[in-house]
């Protein structure tokens, strides 16, 4: 009889592979990619097209470079997913370069030069974005007023190729600032913040996804749903994204309450910008997050500080993928002093003692 | 039922909920299986030191009869399960994965099934001092039949040491596929309640927690109506979830503690015992039959009919396969125990021993084997840990080759359950990774040990060697000055010290 080389149990497993955890998270992000693409409409597309063939590619490549078997990990899904959540953080309609370059940068170093899969320090799609945002800061920060498929304003498909693909010059895109980016112009100017509202998206827009941003910017609702279906097929803990949230909705809510005419409020920062993509997509990624549930708790919390203090007083208007990234710094160290308690020992790893209540009994 | 619904339960860290799998022969009823041609017996089949040998080849033996003597303190006896002819005491493949030779006693059957004259059946057990149940339990060659195999007379004898209160009975069986306790509980619900009281006085303790799984309702309910006489015996329902069946799990479970690292329960002063140990001890005091057969659940994709079998110890795996009408297909793997933590088996040739308490025969499909992938940090082990360990950091540290570190990280505390490596998907073998550690760890130490004493007995014997000589120095040293003092002062008289019998014996050790 052949029986396989012997091995430890177990000798079962789960339905469980790294294909159908990146295979998840995107369906999650699906409907708000889709209801993106709506949206803004064809060059949306293409530049998501072009970022995840892209990547896909530049996967390849490394994997070759490596001498690594290309067919199981380039099935598993992760490149793909990695060019997903980039595409996600660029301005619908930038030129297909930008995310092309993105995906290089991510995959090739972000990723495959750290050692490939489950290697990399830091979140790939948010080094290609942060590379691109300091590189290219006119590409990355052109956004457009969403201009729904088959409506009026929206570009023919031709019109499309040439915004994504062509020079742009002479295409009249309704160029609109953020939310934030506008709450962050205005308030510089010395704007109170009664009057810098006015100009911008309400927070029924923003949960709705019709105010400007990028792909994965727009619909906090579409995102959030997203997020808790992650949630409930257990792929994400609730630890991260609450304490993320959490922090950022209290940081702001205090400054609110304490200086109404200055600071944004809660809902305002909830709502818009990245928080929620990046409370549930970007800073629960699985490489680059602590592994113990308080590691998670306390990383969380510092996400959402970073990207408090980032969106108020430096000088960018959107902090998620600095402070994504810093903390990334930080889980290392994070796993290193934070450890769940081990079985019938304590915090510091003694071995329980019982001899002052040895009297007591168990249940009864 | 009211009793149970009370019964207030703990929550334990982690654990999985694999697929449980045994409707495949939770309905078969236990079957005895019919005498083999020949029995291989193994000295050891238990924790500790190996049986020895009290018969010789050719001799006759009667069923029950002692075969073989425990040895030291922690040992058990092995007892012939039917009669007939010994054929010989010789190596034989071990029911472990190396398949590696062990001495082991063949015999015949001679069908007639002949008992000893000599049995010892108590009627009135419960009269019996608590030692006397020990020595008979220890005397029947009874072990942890759950798959431990520790003696269970040196459990029951943790009394002396430690204040117990509580006996737990373990009926969780967690492990997927198996059903031999579901079934035991099921069919002789009042033998084993019977054992289990006995237990409990062997401990010399009052209350006893009966815990079954609540995915075998019937067993509950079978166990409830026999305890309904004993208020000290309490059925308790335990949540459907992997590993509760683990000794230190499941008391967390009851009383909400945990046992200390690297301690036993026995300090909480409880004692848990398996419901096949228990059936054992009923059968040793009251009939005054040792453990000679047990009860095996034979299931699995590839097994044509799965089924629950009482079987012969010593009979081949082969005959229980053929019994359940062979493979329907050529397994994936061949397991003793559950596939959660079961052994590999070498092959269908090796005998069943006293903690066999399954036979899996499992396919390609059921074992859901994929390509091992990197690591992607996905924590789902460490949700999954019951012991609160960082498996994924653990096995890092071992393959860069620091196995001290990953015993800082608590190598030592894993009960390799194997939960971890269950939910990783990236298919990452940790059990194993951890199994090889600490295997690699006992072989240092061992190696150290050796070389400490190496050391050590090279360095007394140079240092006997030295005194040796600094000896025969100074006895040199002593004539020298002897002679010369002599030579110096001929006219004086011999020193009044040196004796002619000194001088003689000092020539005589130049």
């Amino acid at each position: 009889m052949t029986l396989k080389s012997p091995r430890s149990a177990p000798y079962t497993h789960a339905r469980t592979s790294i294909g159908r955890t990146m295979g998840l998270v995107m369906l999650a992000l699906l409907p708000a990619t889709l209801f993106g693409f709506y949206q803004f409409g064809w060059p949306a597309m293409f530049l998501f097209a072009s970022t995840l063939l892209a990547a896909v590619l530049a996967e390849a490549l490394s994997l070759r470079l490596a001498g690594k078997p290309p067919r199981p990990f380039l099935l598993d899904g992760s490149a793909l997913l990695t060019g997903w959540l980039l595409a996600l953080t660029l301005p619908p309609w930038a030129p297909w370069w930008i995310g092309v370059v993105g995906s290089l940068l991510a995959i090739v170093i972000g990723k495959q030069m750290f050692g490939g899969i489950g290697q990399n320090l830091f979140n790939p799609a948010m080094v290609a974005r942060v590379a691109l945002l300091i590189s290219f800061p006119l590409e990355m920060t052109l956004f457009t007023a969403p201009a729904p498929l088959f409506s009026a304003q929206a570009p023919g498909l031709v019109e499309s190729l040439a915004i994504t693909f062509g020079n742009p010059v002479g295409i009249d895109a309704v160029s609109s600032a953020t939310t934030l980016g506008h709450f962050k112009t205005e308030l510089g100017r010395g704007v109170s913040l009664d009057q810098a509202a006015a100009g911008t998206a309400s927070l029924w827009q923003l949960i709705g996804g019709e105010a400007a941003g990028s792909l994965g910017e727009t619909s906090a609702l579409l995102i959030l749903f997203g997020g808790l279906f992650l949630l409930y097929k257990r792929i994400i803990t609730w630890h991260i994204p609450l304490a993320m949230l959490g922090t950022l909705a209290l940081l702001a809510s205090l400054f609110h309450l304490l200086d109404p005419d200055h600071y944004v409020g809660p809902l305002t920062h909830l709502m818009s910008g990245a928080a929620i993509l990046g409370a549930f997509f970007i800073a629960t990624d699985l490489v680059t997050s602590p592994v113990s549930l308080r590691g998670q708790l306390l990383f969380g919390a510092g996400c959402g500080l970073l990207v408090y203090v980032i969106r108020t007083w430096a000088g960018y208007p959107e902090g998620v993928a600095f402070a994504v990234m810093l903390m990334n710094a930080c889980t290392p160290l994070i796993d290193h002093y934070l450890k769940p308690r081990i079985y019938g020992r304590d915090r510091k790893g003694e071995p329980l003692s019982y001899t002052e209540q040895a009297e007591k009994g168990g249940n009864a | 039922m009211d009793k149970a619904k009370k019964f207030k339960l703990f929550s334990i860290r982690g654990g999985v909920h694999p697929e449980d799998r045994k409707r495949l022969s939770a309905e078969q009823a236990i079957e005895p299986l019919p005498m083999p041609p020949l029995l291989h017996i193994p000295l050891q089949q238990h924790i500790g030191a190996p049986a020895e040998p009290l018969v010789r080849r050719g001799e006759m033996v009667k069923k029950g009869a002692l075969l073989a003597r425990s040895q030291g303190a922690i040992s058990a006896p092995v007892h012939a399960p039917t009669s007939g002819r010994i054929m010989g005491i010789g190596g034989y493949p071990a029911h472990h994965v190396s398949g590696l030779s062990v001495r082991t006693i063949t015999l015949k059957p001679d069908g007639r099934e002949e008992w000893i004259d000599s049995l010892d059946p108590v009627a009135e057990p419960f009269s019996l001092a608590p030692e006397e149940i020990a020595r008979r339990v220890a005397e029947a060659g009874i072990v942890g039949m759950g798959g431990a195999t520790f003696p269970s007379a040196v459990k029951l004898n943790l009394r002396q040491r430690y204040r117990l209160h509580t006996l737990v009975i373990n009926g969780a069986e967690c492990e997927p596929y198996l059903t031999c306790d579901d079934r035991l509980m099921r069919e002789q619900p009042g033998q084993v309640l019977d054992g289990v009281r006995l237990m409990a006085r062997g401990l010399g303790v009052e209350r006893v927690l009966f815990a079954i799984e609540d995915n075998k309702p019937a067993a509950q309910q079978a166990m409830r109506a026999a305890a309904r006489d004993y208020p000290a015996v309490t059925v308790v329902g335990l949540p459907t979830r992997y590993p509760m069946g683990s000794e230190k799990h499941l008391v967390q479970t009851l009383t909400g503690r945990e046992t200390p690292a690297r301690g036993l329960t026995a300090e909480l002063g409880i004692v848990v015992h398996n419901v096949a140990t228990a059936l054992a001890v009923y059968e040793a005091l009251r009939h005054g039959r040792p453990l000679i057969s047990r009860v095996m659940t034979v299931s699995g994709g590839a097994i044509r009919t799965p089924r629950n079998l009482r079987v012969p110890l010593g009979t081949p795996l082969s005959h229980l396969i053929d019994y359940c009408g062979g493979f329907t297909r050529e397994p994936s793997r061949l397991i003793s125990g559950g596939p959660m933590m079961g052994q590999p088996l070498p092959g269908t040739r090796v005998p069943v021993v006293k903690g066999s308490n399954g036979l899996l025969a499992l396919t390609n499909e059921e074992v859901q084997g994929g390509r091992e992938m990197p690591c992607i940090r996905c924590a789902s082990c460490v949700q999954a840990c019951p012991c609160g360990l960082v498996p994924l950091e653990m096995a890092a540290h071992i393959r860069a080759g620091s196995l001290d570190s990953s015993v800082r990280l608590g190598l030592l505390d894993c009960i390799a359950c194997g939960s971890c490596a269950y939910v990783c998907p990236s298919h990452i073998p940790l059990v194993h990774c951890f199994n090889y550690a600490k295997g690699e760890l006992a072989a240092r130490q061992r190696a150290q040990h050796k070389q400490g004493e190496t050391k050590r007995l090279a360095e007394a014997r140079s240092a006997r060697m030295e005194a040796a000589k600094q000896a025969k120095r100074a006895a040199m040293l002593k004539r020298k000055q002897e002679q010369e003092a002599k030579k110096a002062s001929p006219t004086e008289a011999a020193p009044a010290e040196t004796t002619p019998a000194e001088n003689a014996q000092a020539e005589a050790n130049p």
